[in-house]
């Protein structure tokens, strides 16, 4: 369980920067131009100001994304009184299941919509925001550009209304941030977008950056390719490093190279005094994608620096990249990658000094994409593996399969990634048992369900929070620390079943008939028809009451976006889960007309599924299509339930059948009515079973309270019901007598009031009427008719059998008789009722028959359960009973 | 042939939309599945026992692999119950009644289902052909008369109520009738000549008088045609080539060998010590009125009989005696008692004789060379 929650273990501290510039003095609020988020555990500090595009803590692991608008606090001084205000985006997969034909093409794996639905809720915590990430708005029909990496920035092409998407209205989009959809820096920058793919494109086809260009193509999960963009594009981007930070780097960092080192000194100086303003962008966007990850090694921090410096330079962007790749070919600014591509363009050899092995391993994270290296073949990998320690690329394998389960987590529909992947792992394959497994899970959870890149992707942010403080504390001992994880993580993966299993794809479904389906071809079969259960009715008569109190109960938790529980109890065939279905197709329809919120619904039946913890599969399953085994199931489902999401639409569950989820120890009960407590959960479970006091005979008191008092219990169908509820069927299709009708529900009414019962008689009875009418004539369905059903139906087929029995079988149960009225008891041994099968049979005039045939009587006769016996190995003790009444018995043989 | 009542509603309901929950029942060897076979058109039809598909994981998997669904590879379906019972259930409520191809279920001895935990199978089935999914027609077949009171309430409600009983109604005429028939050889026998002989002496055996008796007996005795096939193909074994045809004695001779007392029979190979014992057991009986005993009254009954007539009988050692109670033990003769006088030493242990008294007298008439003492000691009242 615990790994579930390892990212809130990396705290982050929040901070307002800026003057409180307006003061709403109704309200008291607060607003600031800025929020800066400190990560605990790692000095480095990013800000976040209006307009920005943030990236927001999510459940099931998923961040939401959303556009700042307004940042305030709303004085009351407790912990959560920072507010943000902001325009959500949605995801594909936040799309409702049902919904996301409608896109009508497949969705871009770093696609999001504009969230159109008005009453939505728009205020969130701030201390929820994680960092900033980079939208790009796309027109509808332009493509995607092609450059995938993960890091990429997201892309708005539609917006999504809850019912439809349609095409962003820009305004809309511009009008709230001020900003167009860069990632929102703090400077002059007002590059429109197009220029910007202009100038990434110069850069790109810049013949003097090969290897850059190749990067760009291939793209990747390359970190450092995106910060590469990142700078690109936002030639203003500032890091703001904490000083200290930086001071130790600098003076850890060796030998500076003349006047390369002194501008590059300058620079963060500049940057330094510019930190407050500076915003964290690209920084903070790496540190999400790396999973949060430790991007404290001190060593980095120059590098980041120096890639991102050049665009302060001005305008010809080219030259600043160039100038970048100048600065960063310095010997103190070892990042791998940067290593990597010096050796790949110059000589190899300069720059391993004075890296550590932390180093090392964060630089190998960050440069996912090593298709540099494969292109470029040996040369440019031969010196690094060379020089590297063994103990530090095994700690850079492990680290980097992490990364890219991580990456894989943070665009796991991107299919390109997997290629890169499988570059990648032909690069450090050698012999690393665990990056295999990795990457097997990697790959797995690529191709396969959601539910197993949830596993990996649990694994891989279980080890992140450690790698920080190991790196800091003593880089020495990461590589040792690094097996110690593996371990760890392989675990988390085990529940992938790697066991053959039912074919992926295999789709649930029965071939289709060869001929046409008959249509009903006279008023009986018309009626017959429109009398089986299956069919739907236009209404539901007389349950109106009930439909009303279940519909204004959904009702009102939809429109409160609260939850709740409801129990509905009734003997079958009382209508209870055809109401609820007919509430929830009104709530659709009038959520189809706007004139509700929409929601979801989900319906399980304890008697479809084969134990009850497997309720929480079908629920994971239904509510977001992934599979997963049922304690996970129930872990993904508890996290949903509790965790914040402003935009999530009401589920409301329906659990048929709930006696069956009965377990020991309830927990699957106590979860159902558990989860619509929570605040966020927005869940509204009805609840159907059979007995009425369910919740007081079986249900622990902690779960009894929770599922509430809201009751409603369905009364079996008066006779007058049962008339209705046929007339309303047959719809002015006129095949029966009034009388005939009359005592149907008069007879089931009296037997059960189960409406079913009463369909199948009337059923019959059209079966029958129309056999005989192919003698007689009479279309109607009389009272005969209705009869011959109901005696068909109701009558024991008791004493028929016995009519039917053979004549040593009939003086068997009158010996039986004779036996028990001799011994005055309901039961005799077979030796007994022997004895008196014998004097009978010669009273009768029979020949006697002997002991084995005897007994073999007496057991056909058991086989159909006219007599009760024990089992046949007790021989002549065998005790015998009578299942019928003696009464019937004798009835029975008497007429015959 | 009376084997189905298979009413002609049911056969035309299952072409048009899935026939609810049906069940035909009778007694053993009425023919339920084999007419449940005949009749019902040639669809799609999965067919699972209740003997064998001891329960709904297996049952699951067999309907799927007869059924064909796209989870079955080769001849094997993977996955766990729970993933079978959810793409089963998946794969039938997609289909619609317009679309999709009927499916019968059969379920022989659907008693046995009832058995199930939770009768989930039961009920799913019931369930889908209630519901506006993949028209199904369920069938089961069973001898019991009481199924329906093994149903769960709510899966008794989604049963449609529909029982066809098939029960053997018919007359001593009609058994002959149907005697008749099953000998006759057919007219496309490829011998006519003897088809034509065999036929007639079919003919003058049915008219015959002792096998009009033996045919009546039987016919009291037990209506089914299981039993009647028993007789006939007893009969039909003694046909040879030096023995062309069925002779009246032969069905007196099977009939006697089909109506023998399996017990009494076992009594004829035992020794005479042993007879003496049983012999002992039945005035034990008799003296304590079906209480059990153990070997040492056994023996105790037995010797003062030995004293009484030791000039006829050869008095044996203990261990002998005790060599031929435990033959009695294996021959299923005797019967240890259950209970707590199982770990006790085996001559002290309870036991209780399998033996009727007129089946004891009835053997010792039978018995070859039987010494005249015995014969009077089991006929005299008390040892």
């Amino acid at each position: 369980m615990s790994r579930y929650f390892t990212r809130l273990k990396k705290r982050r501290v929040y901070s307002w920067i800026g003057r409180p510039s307006t003061i709403d003095r109704k309200l008291k609020h607060v607003f600031y131009e800025g929020l800066c988020i400190k990560t605990d555990g790692n000095a480095n500090t990013g800000c976040i100001r209006p307009g920005h595009y943030i990236l927001i803590e999510g459940d099931e692991d998923r961040s939401y994304v959303a556009k700042l608008l307004k940042l305030y606090d709303d004085g009351t001084g407790t912990r959560s009184s920072k507010h943000a205000e902001v325009q959500w985006f949605v995801r594909f997969h936040e799309v409702p299941q049902n919904k996301r034909k409608q896109l009508g093409r497949d969705p871009h794996p770093n696609e999001v919509f504009l969230y159109e639905i008005p009453n939505c809720d728009s205020d969130i915590d701030a201390e929820t925001i994680i960092t900033t990430v980079q939208v790009q708005h796309l027109e509808e029909d332009s493509p995607f550009p092609a450059a995938q990496s993960q890091e990429n920035p997201l892309y708005v092409k539609l917006s999504w209304d809850g019912k439809n998407f349609s095409p962003v209205n820009l305004d809309l989009l511009l009008q709230s941030g001020g900003k167009p959809m860069l990632p929102a820096s703090s400077h002059t920058d007002s590059l429109p977008k197009p220029d910007l793919e202009v100038s990434r494109g110069l850069a790109v086809d810049s013949p003097s950056r090969p290897t850059r260009s190749a990067r760009q193509q291939h793209s990747s999960t390359s970190k450092y390719s995106q910060s590469k963009e990142l700078s690109d594009r936002q030639p203003s981007n500032v890091i703001s490093t904490p000083t200290a930070r930086k001071k130790l780097q600098l003076s850890n960092s060796v030998k500076p190279p003349g006047s390369k080192l002194t501008r590059d000194d300058v620079l963060a100086e500049l940057l330094d005094e510019d930190r407050a303003v500076s915003s964290l962008e690209a920084e903070v966007t790496r540190r999400r994608a790396v999973a949060s990850k430790p991007s404290s090694s001190p060593s980095k921090k120059p590098r980041d620096l120096c890639i991102r410096l050049s665009p302060i330079r001005g305008g010809q962007i080219t030259q600043d990249h160039q100038l970048a790749n100048r600065i960063q070919i310095g010997p103190r600014l070892q990042p791998e990658e940067l290593v990597k591509r010096t050796l790949k363009r110059e000589s190899g050899a300069e720059s391993t000094e004075g890296e550590t092995p932390s180093k090392r391993k964060d630089s190998i994270k960050k440069d996912a994409p090593l298709d540099i290296l494969i292109e470029d073949g040996g040369e440019a990998g031969g010196p690094v593996v060379t020089m590297t320690p063994r103990s530090r690329r095994k700690s850079a394998q492990v680290s980097s399969a992490r990364i890219r389960q991580q990456l894989n987590y943070l665009n796991r529909n991107q299919s390109t990634d997997f290629d890169v992947d499988d570059d990648e792992e032909d690069v450090f394959l050698p012999t690393k048992k665990d990056l295999r497994s990795s990457s097997e899970e990697e790959s797995e959870s690529e191709s396969e369900s959601e539910s197993e890149s949830v596993t990996g992707r649990r694994g891989s942010r279980s080890a992140v929070p450690r790698t920080p403080r190991s790196s800091r504390k003593a880089p020495s001992r990461t590589p040792a620390k690094t097996p110690n994880k593996t371990p760890r993580r392989t675990p988390s993966k085990t529940p992938v079943p790697r066991t053959p299993r039912t074919p992926r794809h295999a789709t649930p479904s029965i071939p289709s008939r060869t001929q046409p389906a008959r249509k009903p071809g006279n008023v009986l079969e018309e009626a017959r028809a429109r009398l089986h259960v299956s069919s739907v009715p236009e209404s539901l008569p007389c349950r109106e009451q009930e439909f009303q109190d279940i519909f204004n109960f959904v009702e009102s938790k939809v429109m409160d976006g609260t939850g709740g529980c409801m129990y509905i109890s009734g003997v079958p065939g009382t209508g209870k889960t055809a109401t609820v279905h007919e509430v929830i197709r009104c709530l659709h329809h009038a959520a189809e007309q706007d004139e509700l919120p929409s929601f979801c619904f989900i319906e399980i039946n304890g008697m479809k599924m084969t134990e009850p913890h497997q309720a929480y599969v079908q629920i994971l399953q239904m509510l977001t299509g992934q599979k997963a085994t049922a304690e996970h199931a129930a872990a993904l489902l508890e996290k949903r339930f509790s965790t914040p999401a402003p935009k999530r639409e009401t589920t409301v569950l329906l659990v048929d059948e709930l006696d069956l989820l009965w377990t020991r120890k309830q927990n699957v009960m106590y979860n159902l009515f558990d989860w619509p407590t929570h605040r966020q959960a927005k869940l509204v479970v009805l609840a159907i079973a059979n007995t009425m006091d369910l919740p007081e005979r079986i249900m622990i008191n902690r779960v009894a309270s929770r599922l509430g008092l809201t009751r409603m219990s369905f009364q079996p169908y008066s006779y007058k019901q049962l008339q209705q509820i046929i007339t309303s069927r047959l719809n002015r299709v006129r095949a029966f007598e009034d009388d005939a009708l009359q005592l149907v529900s008069r007879k089931v009414a009296a037997l059960s009031g189960d409406a079913r019962r009463c369909l199948d008689i009337c059923r019959r009875a059209t079966e029958i009427c129309e056999f005989s009418s192919q003698r007689s004539g009479s279309g109607l369905v009389a009272m005969s008719h209705v009869m011959e059903a109901l005696d068909e139906m109701f009558s024991s087929p008791y004493i028929t059998a016995i009519r039917c029995a053979s004549v040593q079988e009939q003086i068997f149960l009158k010996a039986v008789i004779a036996e028990f009225r001799r011994l005055g008891l309901e039961e005799a041994t077979f030796q007994q009722v022997f004895r008196q099968h014998l004097a009978l049979c010669r009273v009768e005039g029979l020949s006697s028959v002997c002991m084995s045939e005897g007994l073999a009587t007496c057991l056909r006769l058991g086989a159909c359960r006219l007599l009760l016996l024990e089992s046949s190995h007790r021989d002549l003790h065998l005790r015998v009973r009578l299942n019928v009444s003696q009464d019937d018995v004798l009835y029975a043989l008497k007429e015959g | 042939m009376e084997l189905l009542i298979a009413p002609a509603p049911q056969s035309a309901a299952w072409s048009r939309r899935g026939v609810p929950a049906c069940k035909a029942r009778g007694q053993e060897a009425r023919g339920k599945t084999s007419g449940s076979r005949r009749r019902l058109p040639r669809g799609w039809r999965s067919e699972v026992k209740g003997l064998l598909q001891t329960d709904d994981r297996i049952a699951l998997k067999e309907i799927t692999r007869q059924l064909h669904l796209e989870n079955v590879v080769g001849d094997k379906v993977f996955g766990s119950f729970a993933e079978n019972l959810a793409f089963l259930l998946e794969a039938l409520k997609k289909g619609d009644r317009s679309s999709s191809r009927p499916v019968l279920f059969i379920l022989d001895e659907f008693d046995l289902f009832a058995h199930h935990k939770n009768q989930t199978l039961l009920y799913n089935l019931f369930d889908v052909s209630q519901s506006a999914q993949t028209p199904v027609a369920v069938i089961g077949l069973t001898c019991r008369l009481d199924v329906l009171e093994l149903l769960e309430k709510r899966v008794k409600s989604r049963f449609s109520h529909r029982q066809i009983h098939l029960l053997s109604s018919f007359r001593f005429k009609q058994y002959l009738e149907i005697f008749k028939m099953q000998l006759s050889l057919p007219e496309d026998f490829t011998d006519r000549r003897f088809a034509e002989e065999w036929n007639q002496n079919i003919k003058s055996l049915c008219e015959d008088r002792s096998v009009e008796d033996v045919l009546q007996k039987h016919f009291c005795s037990s209506k089914d045609f299981r039993s009647l096939h028993m007789l006939l193909m007893l009969a039909l074994s003694r046909v040879t080539v030096s023995h062309p045809a069925i002779k009246p004695t032969d069905l007196l001779e099977v009939s006697r060998l089909c109506t023998m007392d399996s017990k009494a029979n076992i009594l004829h190979g035992l020794s005479v010590l042993e007879l003496c014992l049983i012999i002992a057991m039945k005035h034990l009986n008799d003296i304590y009125d079906g209480e059990p005993f153990n070997f040492q009254m056994v023996h105790n009954e037995f010797q003062k009989f030995i004293q009484r007539k030791s000039h006829s009988v050869h008095n044996f050692e203990k261990p002998v005696v005790i060599k031929a109670f435990e033959h009695l033990h294996q021959l299923e003769l005797i019967k240890p008692m259950e209970g707590p006088s199982v770990r006790t030493q085996k001559e002290y242990q309870l036991v209780k004789l399998l033996l009727d008294n007129s089946q004891i007298m009835d053997a010792l008439q039978k018995y070859p060379q039987c010494p005249t003492d015995v014969k009077q000691w089991a006929a005299s009242a008390f040892g």
